[in-house]
């Protein structure tokens, strides 16, 4: 207001006195970048906290840096392979894409994107925790160290002792480098960040202090425009690498239309829903799949995708009429034996393998328990 | 201006915001801006992009001129941000990413295109009036006199060749003596349609739509159709299928030319229109993107720019209506439009409404609709502008400001439902909370073109889905064996409708557009089917 300025302390206000001198730097928060920051961890600060060698000399660039002009981006073609049949079978992850994980506190979703971010066939994994106790990070370092994957790795990750607002920096800087490796290195650079909920709160948090008008349950009111601001760097550049993010978003209450799951369902292309310490097939979607399925795929992908999940849906129909103490036929059954057979091999997270392998099982499982013309299935 | 005076600030014009601290290429940044509000000496402007490192005292820059856009040919094919600036000329010159701060020309100020008069020295013209021809692609782009010329004018001076679009074409003398040149581009400031002063000076009437806007898609040209010249939503929850269904109708409506305004949502939508348009061929000839306009302000892109975006879109849609032609406008999604308009009027501390959003919303959203409409301009031509927009509302919620403020202004509701989404009966309108006032508009054309009895048959179509939504809903409370054999009989007529004529597979070649002499046979041959009272001995048989 003319005369006055407000500033966000990122490290909290407590026992900080009037009189304080502020040292104004002339330029915005940036970001350490270089090849020397893979295998890095790096608190919501930027600030390097795995005792490795000091960073201080290298380049920095800006974070939270200009939206990527539409025109340079190109449609989605590539695969990003996980290993997780949920996945890449049911929902393909597509180069550029930006999906969540919609979960619930207590389900395994920290253990879903370690998972993942150390069989992900990408170049480069930047890792983005916010709000992350301290077993949940040494949990993915320790992961993606035995994997050894780590030396593809850079984390930025904001402790839930560390304050609030901290975490607000960690998506921008996650973002920013991951950014520059697509870029300028041409990098395929996969982008996890766990929880957008977490972020959303502590973006909740600073509205308020700073007055602003909340709206839906006390969220700011350009919640929706700031969750896109960061998802939209999901993207394939034209003649360049790309990025791709996978999120996760807890949802308070498990419920889908409390505005932070709302919001991020309007903005990213689809989610996963984790539950029962499962990916749900029913309500998951990847809205970028018909790229790549059939086309970069095995030709067989859509049809025994089709078939898996038509046949899975049957039999939960199977196993309702079970639980009501219906009278069974031979053939519901079999569909039972099916969806039993579907949830051990396919859905249980810790499971990974390769696609084609995972299409292979679904002939297999398909072959247990139908007979060809059961399957309905064009030649 | 350059002496230190001052000059009178006018509301809504554009500023220009000058960083002291210079663009990251050491550019001079010129930040665009449009003023709110004045009182007690100040004006609250409202910047159209990101403000970083603006500081107290940097230099702001008075344009004169309301927010406008340059309308001549070369709009069609173009992609544009909010601003319209052309995206593509903007990559060209700075690659990957959105510098801000830039000053672009909206059509390309270097092509040369051969006009051709169609007026001669002496004519009298008044504003909008043909002066001339060019050909923009396969159209016949007319030059007219411009919109805010004011009385009777006389051409003074025409000449015929080829040339760029600034370049003075024509001299007229205006009623008060003044020489006046023209050339084949206007600026029109986007915040007032270009059909008001002609329709204020009797130079275009707004007639009554009667002819519907065929989309070959048989739930909307049958069920809920859209007049040409009308306006129509589309609400729903994420994942519904909104998008889809707007990008179906942009492809296939019967229109001259299509506007798409990408407001606030996903940038990755757009890049598929802009790779899949140029392939596509347009019946009429050339490709889709040949007859289309994208207007792209995508969520990440600058808020402000958003609510200006839809503006933008619907003056260019307008310049063409003008000469004559049909065009249609899709907005996805007016609700980002509207949380635009509520983060600018939190900025200036206005009195929230409902969820935070203005008191004006609802005004604003039946201003916007109101651009909609059928004309015939001064030669006698009808042009039309059909806006469809969808809403995305809040949680799924239908009772929210914006879905509530858009079902009071439109004619046709296509309304989604998650629970058809889920069961992928697409396109996953629900049938029975949607409605189109154009089925009775139209009836004389359907009574024309489809038969006397087409409206009424339609209308008994629609009681049938009605009453086997009744009977689905008590056998949920009393299980198949509680209803009786005709009622099950209803039930079952109901889902036939359903599964074969409302629902569309927009994967499959053929199914995927169905013209209105097709839905036609189809729906005639269904009902003969539906109406006819076949024997069942029981529901076994029924099933
Ligand atoms: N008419 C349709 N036919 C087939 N699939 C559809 C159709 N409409 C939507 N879908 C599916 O639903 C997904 C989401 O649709 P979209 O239009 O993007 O939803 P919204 O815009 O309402 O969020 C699409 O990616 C597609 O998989
Ligand atoms: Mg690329
Ligand atoms: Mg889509
Ligand atoms: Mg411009
Ligand atoms: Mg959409
Ligand atoms: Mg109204």
């Amino acid at each position: 207001e003319r005369e006055e300025v407000s500033l966000q302390v990122f490290s909290g206000t407590k026992g900080l006195s009037t009189h304080s001198v502020v040292r104004f730097l002339g330029r915005s928060m940036e970001v350490t970048f270089s090849p020397n920051i893979l295998g890095r961890a790096f608190s919501g600060t930027g600030r390097a906290i795995d005792n490795g060698p000091t960073l201080t000399e290298e380049p920095k660039i800006e974070i939270d840096g200009p939206t990527v002009n539409p025109a340079r981006r190109v449609l989605a073609s590539h695969m990003i392979r996980t290993d997780v049949p949920m996945i890449d079978v049911f929902n393909c992850l597509v180069e550029s894409q930006k999906i969540p994980v919609f979960s619930v506190a207590g389900e395994p979703y920290n253990q879903l994107l370690a998972q993942i971010g150390t069989h992900a066939d990408a170049d480069v994994v930047v890792f983005g925790g916010i709000g992350l106790v301290f077993d949940d990070y040494h949990f993915f370092r320790q992961a993606f160290e035995e994997a050894g994957v780590l030396a593809r790795t850079v984390m930025f990750v904001h402790q839930g002792s560390d304050p609030t607002v901290e975490g607000l920096l960690v998506p921008d800087m996650a973002l920013a480098v991951a950014e520059r490796f697509a870029v300028e290195e041409g990098k395929r650079v996969l982008v996890l960040l766990t929880d957008m909920t977490a972020y959303a709160d502590a973006l909740k948090e600073v509205g308020i202090s700073m007055e602003h008008v909340p709206s839906n349950r006390g969220y700011i009111g350009d919640l929706y425009s700031q969750l896109a601001r960061r998802y939209e760097k999901a993207c394939d550049y034209k003649g360049a690498g790309s990025v791709t993010i996978l999120s996760v978003t807890t949802m308070p209450g498990d419920d889908v239309t409390h505005p932070v799951p709302d919001n991020t369902g309007y903005i990213t292309e689809g989610q996963f829903y984790l539950h029962d310490g499962v990916i749900d097939p029913f309500g998951s979607l990847s809205r970028l799949k018909q790229h790549v399925i059939g086309k970069v795929t095995r030709e067989d992908h859509s049809q025994i995708m089709n078939t898996m999940v038509r046949f899975y849906a049957e039999s939960q129909d199977a196993a309702q009429k079970q639980a009501m103490s219906f009278e069974l036929s031979e053939y519901d059954e079999r569909l039972l034996r099916f969806g039993s057979l579907f949830r051990e091999r396919f859905m249980n997270i810790r499971v990974t393998m390769p696609l084609e392998e995972a299409l292979d099982l679904c002939w297999e499982t398909l072959a247990a328990c139908f007979e060809p013309h059961e399957l309905l299935m064009k030649q | 201006d350059a002496a230190g005076s001052f000059y009178p600030i006018l509301k809504n014009e554009v500023v220009y915001i000058c960083p002291k601290r210079l663009g990251g290429d050491d550019r001079q940044e010129y930040l665009q801006a449009e003023v709110l509000r004045v009182r007690h000496g100040e004006a609250d402007v409202q910047v159209f992009e990101n403000t970083r490192g603006v500081a107290v005292g940097d230099g702001v820059l008075q344009s004169g001129h309301m927010l406008s856009v340059s309308l001549g040919p070369g709009l069609l094919g173009q992609v544009y941000d909010g601003l319209q600036n052309p995206l593509e000329l903007i990559a060209s010159q700075h690659g990957f990413f959105l510098p801000r701060g830039l000053e672009v020309d909206g059509v390309d100020q270097q092509q040369h295109w051969s006009f051709q008069p169609v007026v001669k020295v002496g004519d009298i013209v008044r504003a909008g009036d043909v002066i001339g021809c060019v050909q923009e692609g396969r159209f016949k782009h007319r030059i007219m006199a411009p919109f805010g010329l004011i009385g009777d004018a006389e051409i003074s001076w025409i000449q015929e060749g080829s040339f760029t679009i600034a370049t003075p074409v024509a001299r007229i003398r205006t009623q008060n003596g003044e020489e006046q040149e023209v050339s084949m581009q206007q600026r029109w400031p986007v915040r007032i349609p270009v059909s008001e002063p002609l329709l204020k000076e009797g130079l275009s009437q707004r007639l009554y739509p009667d002819e519907p806007l065929l989309t070959s898609i048989r739930l909307i040209d049958t069920f809920f159709p859209v007049a040409r010249g009308g306006t129509a939503c589309i609400p729903g929850p994420f994942g519904a299928g909104k998008t889809v269904l707007q990008s179906l109708i942009s492809r296939f409506s019967d229109v001259d030319i299509v506007v798409i305004v990408a407001c606030g949502e996903r940038a990755g939508e757009v890049v598929e229109t802009i790779t899949e348009f140029p392939n596509m061929p347009d019946p009429k000839g050339g490709t889709l993107m040949d007859r289309t306009v994208i207007i792209c302000n995508t969520s990440s892109m600058p808020v402000a720019a958003r609510e200006a975006s839809i503006y933008t879109g619907i003056t260019i849609s307008e310049y063409y209506r003008q000469m004559g032609y049909n065009v249609l406008v899709i907005a996805d999604s007016t609700s980002r439009w509207a949380q635009a308009m509520r983060e600018t009027s939190g900025r200036l501390e206005e009195i929230p409404g409902e969820e935070a959003f203005p008191a004006y919303l609802d005004s604003a959203v039946r201003a916007l609709y109101e651009r909609a409409g059928l004309i015939q301009n001064n030669a006698g031509d009808q042009g039309s502008l059909t806006l469809i927009g969808t809403v995305s509302p809040a949680g799924g919620n239908f009772e929210e400001p914006v879905t509530q403020s858009t079902l009071r202004t439109v004619k046709t509701f296509l309304g989604l439902s998650a629970e058809r989404a889920y069961k992928r009966a697409y396109p996953a309108v629900d049938p029975l909370i949607s409605w189109s006032r154009y089925l009775d508009q139209l009836s004389g054309w359907y009574a024309e073109n489809l038969g006397d009895e087409w409206v009424a048959q339609v209308k008994e179509m629609q009681q049938l889905l009605i009453q086997g939504e009744a009977v689905q809903q008590m056998m949920q409370v009393t299980g198949e064996e509680g209803v009786t054999l005709k009622d099950y009989i209803l039930y079952h007529k109901s889902i036939c409708l359903d599964q074969v004529y409302l629902q569309q597979d927009a994967f499959d070649d053929v199914d995927i557009s169905v013209p209105i002499e097709r839905q036609q046979a189809i729906f005639e041959m269904l009902r003969g089917c539906l109406m006819n009272d076949q024997e069942f001995t029981d529901k076994q048989q029924v099933r």
